[in-house]
């Protein structure tokens, strides 16, 4: 390579700091810079939800005549925390993705073989996906916005729907990234997106006020993460938010994603299995 | 001391579609000096990859144990990420940053603060001529430059144990030379042991000072190329036949010269050995002409790597590499080779 001699002196003094957040914030670093340099892939996320959003909001407009609905005359104000579950529900599932890439590419393994705290790489993942959900939550509540829709818990309601929206984001994110390492295929992950996209979606109050769904699905809706995440956006939004039921809903989607999230580091161990 | 030890190392996977299991090593034993480069010779499929994994933390074997640098990696893989290098088949940098980000990271991870993560970087750019790319996108890279990279991101933390998997595979001549030099100054001004793994019998020949060759999974001979070749005494003398024609029968006839020995079959090529290659000729065109079966071609060589590696595993090397990769490959990961 090169004519001059590559002098290797004493060997550096590795130190030791609080590793896992060190690792956590450079590794995280990485994923961010790589967000900044392809915001259209950012922007292209959202554009489907959008579509959706005004979509649904069009043709369900007169859902809002039917007694009982009410919710201050704006279908579309029913709608935003419903589009936000599914935009973070949706954006997340694909992180699996990335995550296969980066085995193939062989840029896991390096890491892997570093002395990278395992930890610190699922968070890199889990905090890219918060930013990108935070980013997109708030473009769908700016164009719902636009569209008429009126938010009376303002900014400490925008605040809480962000993070309900994070919370399922890394709950999917996490569940995908599994998916992702375990299986290594494409189709699985494209397989675990529509199994599950469109009937937890409609398994929920996204579209249709839970009164108004029959028993069945009542039940079912009132198992859904996804639901849970719709209820807190729509209860933080309003005038007189249910603090106790938002604290819960939370607390249990909070649960799961931190669940989640653990699972998917010990996937690790099993991908070690297999190499 | 020795730098890298593994002992009966096992390791089998689970094969798509088949109910067996695929054995990937089947008791590899391995002990490498320090300070040396060490390679590991083999087809694809022979275990060369899966010993690496395994050696660099990535793997766990189903039995044997390893050490690298007196650490056991099952035991204490943290320990061990610290002293070594691993520079893998695949390139493990970030195509959408620039190879002095990809380095800084590699820094940060082990434990470096920005400033000398920085300056490390600055200088393995320069040296691996990479000062002028240093601010581009990895994905505009060339092969070369790539794999120069990826050398480099294995060296950011001065390692005591460089593996470097396949370093020359796809490269042109040009930089593969250029690569060879730079592995063996390595080892010499750093004293670092590197241990790699090739399929170029040249490789193995030029850069190693001790090799092992690997098939199926074990280490089917070991020792330095020069008494590997010296184990086979004599000339080697290569018939090549025509098409169609019986290898069986010619190699029966020369079993018939008394100044042969050793005479295999491989393919369409015959080999036998021979203490005065030249003075054989005659009598082995002699008796192909009484068997009636002309050849194409026969040379008298002195013994390479290739006949070490016939008379180990039986098998020209080079020959059914394809059939055998195909077979041991696991369907899902695309580069399970080794």
């Amino acid at each position: 390579m090169s004519a001059t001699t590559l002098d290797y002196p004493e060997r550096t003094v590795v130190t030791h700091g609080s590793t896992l957040l060190t690792h956590t914030w450079y590794l995280t670093g990485r994923k961010l810079h790589a967000l900044v340099r392809m915001p259209w892939v950012l922007a292209f996320n959202v554009i489907q939800p959008a579509i959706w959003l005004f979509l649904f909001g069009t043709l369900f407009q007169k859902v809002i005549d039917i007694p009982g609905f009410a919710y201050g005359g704006s279908y579309l104000a029913y709608l935003v925390p419903g589009i936000v579950a599914m935009n973070a529900m949706s954006g997340n599932m694909w992180a699996g993705m990335s995550m296969i890439e980066e085995i193939e590419r062989g840029t896991l393994n390096r890491f892997l073989v570093s002395p990278a705290s395992r930890i610190a790489i699922m968070n890199a993942t889990v905090v890219e996906q918060a930013v990108t959900t935070t980013i997109q939550t708030l473009i769908i509540v700016i164009l719902g916005y636009a569209g008429g829709a009126r938010y009376p818990g303002s900014i400490p309601g925008i605040i809480l729907l962000i993070v309900a929206a994070v919370l399922v984001g890394v709950l999917w994110g996490a569940l995908s990234n599994m998916t992702g390492m375990l299986l290594r295929s494409r189709e699985a992950i494209i397989a675990v997106y529509t199994f599950f996209m469109l009937p937890l979606m409609f398994l929920s109050s996204a579209f249709m006020k839970p009164d108004f769904l029959p028993g069945w699905m009542q039940a079912i809706a009132a198992r859904n993460p996804l639901n849970w995440e719709v209820q807190i956006g729509r209860s933080v939004l309003s005038a007189s938010p249910d603090w106790a039921a938002v604290a819960l809903r939370c607390g249990g989607l909070l649960a799961v994603a931190a669940v989640c999230v653990a699972i998917s580091v010990t996937t690790f161990r099993s991908y070690a299995k297999n190499v | 001391m020795h730098s890298i030890e593994a002992h009966r190392l096992v390791k089998t996977y689970k094969s798509h579609g088949k109910k067996a299991r695929v054995t990937a090593l089947d008791g590899l034993d391995l002990m490498v000096p320090g300070g040396t480069i060490f390679a590991l010779l083999g087809p694809n499929g022979a275990g060369k990859t899966t010993t690496v994994n395994i050696l660099t933390t990535l793997a766990r074997p189903d039995e044997g144990t390893a050490r690298v640098e007196g650490i056991d990696v099952l035991a204490a893989p943290g320990r061990a990420r610290e002293v070594i290098g691993v520079v893998a088949q695949r390139s493990g940098a970030d195509p959408t940053a620039t190879g002095r980000e990809n380095l800084i990271l590699q820094g940060h991870l082990y434990g470096l603060d920005t400033k000398t993560a920085r300056r490390r970087a600055d200088e393995l750019l320069e040296h691996f001529q990479l000062t002028d790319a240093a601010r581009r996108f990895v994905r505009t890279y060339s092969g070369g430059m790539r794999r120069r990279l990826d050398v480099a991101l294995g060296l950011m933390h001065h390692p005591k144990v460089l593996f470097l998997d396949e370093p020359t595979t796809g490269l042109d001549p040009e930089s593969r030379t250029a690569m060879w030099q730079e592995i063996g100054m390595l080892a010499a001004v750093n004293n670092m042991t590197v241990l790699l793994t090739t399929h170029y019998l040249e490789e193995a020949d030029r850069l190693a000072h001790r090799l092992a060759i690997v098939d199926r999974g074990r280490v089917v001979a070991e020792g330095e190329p020069e008494q590997l070749k010296g184990e086979l005494r004599g000339d080697v003398i290569g018939v090549e036949l025509p098409a169609n024609s019986d290898e069986r029968h010619v190699a029966d006839a020369l079993r018939t010269i008394p100044a042969i020995r050793d005479v295999l079959v491989a393919g369409r090529s015959v080999s036998a050995r021979s203490d005065d290659g030249a003075a054989a000729v005659p009598q082995v065109l002699a008796a192909l002409a009484a068997a009636g079966t002309p050849a194409t071609s026969v040379t008298v060589a002195r013994p390479s790597l290739d006949e070490v590696y016939l008379r180990y595993t039986g098998r020209r090397y080079g020959q059914n590499q394809e059939e055998e990769s195909t077979a041991t490959r696991r369907p899902q990961l695309t580069e399970v080779t080794g």
